[in-house]
């Protein structure tokens, strides 16, 4: 039963994939002066141009031009970055862990806090208290995240001096290298003042790319809860006289989080590309500066990779988070 | 008892299970004026009996039931009277009292079973959480009982049904499930609200039974909430026809039905389809609808809307009288020999 | 039940179709909500202000001012003075007039993005939902997919296509944004009311199909549309920002716009936070403005309409 459930689903993500996949190559081929300077770049002249379409296959039919595109792509070839020379994947294979850190801190800040704030403004709904979160997270989708960036920047990290500016991590701390995961790898060296320089390091980026997420989950948390509050079930529940603390967490919450865990899948959409600008105010050294890099200098087989890099996660994060919802919610799971 | 109840005198003398005493429900939403949903409502349950309240849609009868179990949120809901059970006046309890009463003494059944039920977790979690808060049962005595209770409410293979989800049972068995987890403390007082309305008509039948026997069986009281005078029919021993938040008539049924004074319960009984009827006679119907309703104030609610209005109906609001065990709030009645 | 997450992004927009119309009933309510009445206020005094803004900025918003440009030097820009309450920016020009004038490009720029966008969501959802069939199939994969790329990154690749940025890009670039949500939304209002009684009666009393269409679904479906236009219109001018940030937006330094305005002021953060601060400020204002009124009026058209 689970089985099928999980084939059926990822037979259903291919042709999204797949339609990616067009819309990709169609972008590539609308690049200005088309693929080939867009690949040579500023070493671009008439010859090499038309030595490297030949090459890229540019001479061959529409058709043919996507399947090489498509197998390409598949295998992790997306050429050579313009800017530095080497493979693209190998670039962001050294990038990811660091953008993978800081967007799990993130998440992990808005879901601890944003589910019980939500939960807390639904019980005192129409009050104060409820009142202020709204509007707390109503700011929070309406500050531009680079420009809170900069402000928590310079009132913690230059004017107090509480955190570290900028980076990953601090020179002074000879950290060793073994997975690209600063914090996991201080644990594994067992380097422990490593990983606490590099959660010293993560706190401001991740407060700061936590901050749409945080304000969605608490809003999502409140409107499910308050809908959940209203129902039918936890009516008979209280009918049944269960103690407060049955009814909140496995009539009112158990209920409720569902459709939280799909929000938080959504979110890591909204994680990529804070992500960009958070990395960039931090100098953070992730696939964000990679990006910026990218469109700063028009590196476009980055780009490239970077925009099916970046949407081949979300589908992937949240085909999990479908799976996920199968285990938590019965009538997903034996339907 | 106070002189200002007199007027509601209990149709059971004494020994009542429960009293309602001047049940007020007021609804206080910011920026709109208060809405009163039940007017001074007064009744007795005795232990064991069958008690009615039948009305249409915005009568108050939901409201009461849900009043008597201290269901209404807390906010923007006033409620003032009393209810009376085992000595207690219930809207004075904490809540905590209450909490310990609800699904042990008194408990209720609702109307659509699919949204009643919990969609994500077990049905017999849901029967044993009760039986594990009210009576003290470990989970294996819980799990026992609850198979038991299924089987009593006519659930096939109840064992392996523990393990159901609420959405893998039809509708029927969906509301034997909600009979057995408010039945499973053994309850004294049944609240069942609408309990058939949202099944099948062959069901509605096997469901009346099965609350009918299952009364009889465990000697729990039981106040029949219902817009159908079928259901009453087949079940009440008193019936109390609410209009407006107000009790306009109650009788016992078999002369409620002979005999209706109320010109809204004639209205009713005269609505509903008669076989026996010649074929193209036209089907009464009662006129209007309750946005029609005058403030009881200074008025009759029902004038509007009836047939036998006379001018005191609009002006003079008019009072209960008691009168050879029947109640009724009218300035012009159906005459007793009438029908 | 086997909603997938696409199922439920899409369906948060299909809700939203099957609303109510924008009635009085809904507007009565709005009159209290004082969300809607905050919200409806800031976008009053932006439109007022952008509308004005030549006759209400105190100097020329182009012209650099020699008293001001006599004591700009590296690592000091002048601050507030008599003639400059704001002072000056980057360039010596007044910074309070550039602040005025800008407004008009940032309403320019969220207001155009969302027109773009709603045009060409409009007719892709129209003609989806009017249409039915392999068409309607065809139209919504590629909204789909376009749904699950990240909002920003689509509007980065889309603007990085341009080989020189300028704010034309950056309104085409976020207009791209809101297309597949329109397109969405227009669809399910069409779906809902293929088979509503007043469209089966115009259709049975042989009135054409387009005419229905124009004259029949579509004006019903004007209040979702409302909603998430006002809220786009937060989103756009926060896009637009985000773009400036990152190098994509418009590099002619003559252009006055809040995005650009912050992104430039980057460069002077240690002289002279002021040049981001007021920027940064005036979009959060307006940005949360048109979620206030979106958001009440969202909710004011919520069918279920208990929030």
């Amino acid at each position: 039963m689970m089985l099928r459930f999980v084939l059926r689903r990822l037979v259903q993500v291919i042709p999204t994939l797949l339609l990616l996949s067009v819309l990709v190559f169609a972008w590539l081929r609308s690049l200005p002066g088309g693929p080939a300077s867009a690949f040579l770049g500023d070493r671009a002249t008439p010859e090499s141009i038309a030595n490297l379409n030949r090459l890229l296959g540019l001479d061959q039919p529409i058709w043919v031009q996507y399947f090489r595109f498509l197998g390409r792509a598949v295998t992790g070839d997306f050429g050579a970055s313009t800017i530095t020379g080497e493979p693209v994947m190998v670039e962001i294979g050294r990038a990811l862990p660091a953008t993978i850190e800081l967007s799990v801190a993130a998440l992990l800040i808005a879901v601890v806090l944003g589910i019980p704030l939500g939960y807390v403004a639904a019980r005192h709904r129409g009050r104060p208290l409820d009142v202020a979160t709204v509007v707390g997270t109503l700011f929070g989708v309406a500050v531009p995240v680079f420009f809170l960036g900069y402000v928590l920047k310079d009132v913690f990290a230059v004017d107090l001096g509480w955190f570290p500016p900028s980076g990953r991590q601090s020179v002074a701390v000879d950290a060793t290298d073994v997975t690209g995961f600063a914090v996991l790898d201080g644990i594994m060296t067992r380097e422990f003042d490593a990983s606490l320089d590099a959660l010293h390091h993560l706190v401001l980026p991740a407060v700061v790319l936590a901050t749409i997420p945080l304000a969605v989950i608490v809003r999502i948390t409140r409107a499910s809860v308050l809908d959940v509050m209203d129902s039918d079930f936890v009516r008979t529940a209280n009918s049944k006289g269960l103690a407060p603390g049955t009814v909140r967490g496995r009539h009112v919450l158990r209920n409720a989080l569902l459709p939280v865990s799909t929000t938080i899948g959504l979110q890591v959409g909204l994680l990529l590309a804070g992500a960009v600008l958070t990395e960039r105010v931090f100098v953070w050294g992730g696939i964000g500066t990679l990006l910026a890099d990218a469109i700063t200098l028009r590196d476009y087989p980055r780009l490239q990779a970077i925009l099916l890099l970046g949407a081949l996660i979300y589908v992937l994060v949240n085909l999990l988070v479908d799976l996920s919802y199968a285990i938590i919610d019965p009538r997903v799971r034996l339907s | 008892m106070t002189a200002a109840h007199s007027a509601a005198a209990p149709l059971t003398e004494t020994g009542a299970l429960l009293s309602v005493r001047d049940l007020r429900v007021v609804f206080q939403r910011r920026g709109e004026p208060p809405t009163v949903a039940v007017d001074g409502v007064s009744f007795d349950v005795a232990p064991g009996q069958v008690v009615g309240l039948v009305g249409e849609s915005g009568c108050g009868k939901s409201v009461t039931s849900m009043a008597v179990m201290r269901l209404l949120p807390d906010r923007g809901v006033r409620v003032g009277g009393s209810v009376v059970m085992d000595g207690v006046d219930l809207l004075t309890l904490s809540d905590d009292e209450m909490r310990r009463r609800r699904g042990r003494d008194l408990s209720m059944v609702f109307q659509d079973p699919l949204t009643s039920l919990n969609p994500v977790i077990p049905i017999g979690l849901q029967v044993t959480e009760v039986l594990r808060r009210h009576r003290g049962m470990n989970k294996e005595a819980a799990r026992k009982a609850a198979a038991e209770l299924l089987e009593r409410v006519g659930i096939p293979d109840p064992r392996r049904r523990l393990d159901s989800y609420p959405h893998q049972l039809s509708g029927g068995m969906r509301q034997r499930a909600l009979i057995a987890i408010a039945l499973a403390c053994r309850p004294r007082l049944l609240i069942a609200d609408e309990p058939t309305t949202a099944l099948d008509v062959t069901i509605q039948a096997q469901i009346l039974e099965l609350l009918k026997e299952l009364v009889r069986e465990t000697g729990a009281a039981l106040i029949m909430i219902t817009h159908d005078l079928g259901v009453v029919a087949g079940l009440c021993e008193t019936v109390n026809v609410l209009y407006g938040g107000r009790i306009v008539e109650r009788a016992q049924r078999h002369r409620l039905f002979t005999t209706p004074r109320h010109p809204y319960t004639h209205g009713l009984l005269r609505s509903i389809p008669r076989l026996d009827a010649p074929p193209g006679e036209e089907l009464p119907a009662i006129r209007g609808s309750v946005v029609d309703n005058l403030p009881w104030a200074d008025n009759c609610a029902f004038a509007p809307r009836c047939p036998r209005a006379v001018e005191r109906c609009v002006g003079v609001s008019p009072e209960e009288e008691t009168t050879g065990g029947r109640l009724l709030r009218c300035h012009n009645p159906v005459p007793a020999s009438a029908d | 039940m086997t909603a997938t997450w696409l199922d439920r992004r899409r369906s948060r927009i299909d809700d939203l179709a099957g609303g109510r119309s924008l009635g009085s009933e809904a507007l009565r309510r709005l009159r209290r909500e004082p969300a809607a009445i905050a919200g409806a206020v800031i976008i009053g005094l932006f439109v007022v202000v952008a509308a004005f803004a030549p006759l209400i900025a105190p100097h020329d918003a182009a012209q650099p001012f020699p008293e001001l440009q006599e004591n700009l030097r590296p690592g000091s820009i002048p601050g507030p003075q008599p003639g400059f309450p704001l002072g000056s920016d980057q360039l010596g020009r007044d910074f309070l007039s550039r602040m005025i004038l800008a407004s008009q490009q940032t309403l320019l720029v969220g207001v155009l993005a969302t027109l773009i966008g709603l045009a060409v969501g409009v007719v892709i959802g129209t003609v989806a939902g009017a249409l039915g069939g392999w068409v309607d199939t065809v139209l919504m994969r590629v909204t789909d997919v376009l749904l699950a790329i990240p909002s920003l990154l689509l509007a980065i690749s889309v603007a990085a296509l341009a080989a020189n940025p300028s704010q034309t890009t950056v309104i085409i670039a976020v207009a791209i944004v809101g297309v597949p949500i329109f397109a969405r939304l227009l669809r399910g209002s069409m779906l809902a009311q293929r088979s509503s009684d007043h469209v089966l009666a115009a259709t049975a009393l042989g009135v054409r199909r387009p005419a229905i269409v124009m004259r029949h679904m579509l004006p019903n479906a004007i209040g979702p549309v409302i909603v998430q236009a006002t809220l786009t219109l937060a989103t756009a001018i926060l896009d637009a920002a985000a773009l400036s940030f990152l190098g994509l937006g418009d590099a002619d330094p003559g252009r006055a716009e809040w995005g650009l305005m912050l992104a430039q002021a980057q460069a002077y953060l240690e002289v002279r936070p002021a040049l981001a601060f007021y920027p940064a400020i005036a979009i959060i204002v307006v940005a949360l403005g048109f979620t206030l009124l979106g958001e009440s009026l969202r909710e004011a058209l919520d069918p279920k309409g208990r929030r």
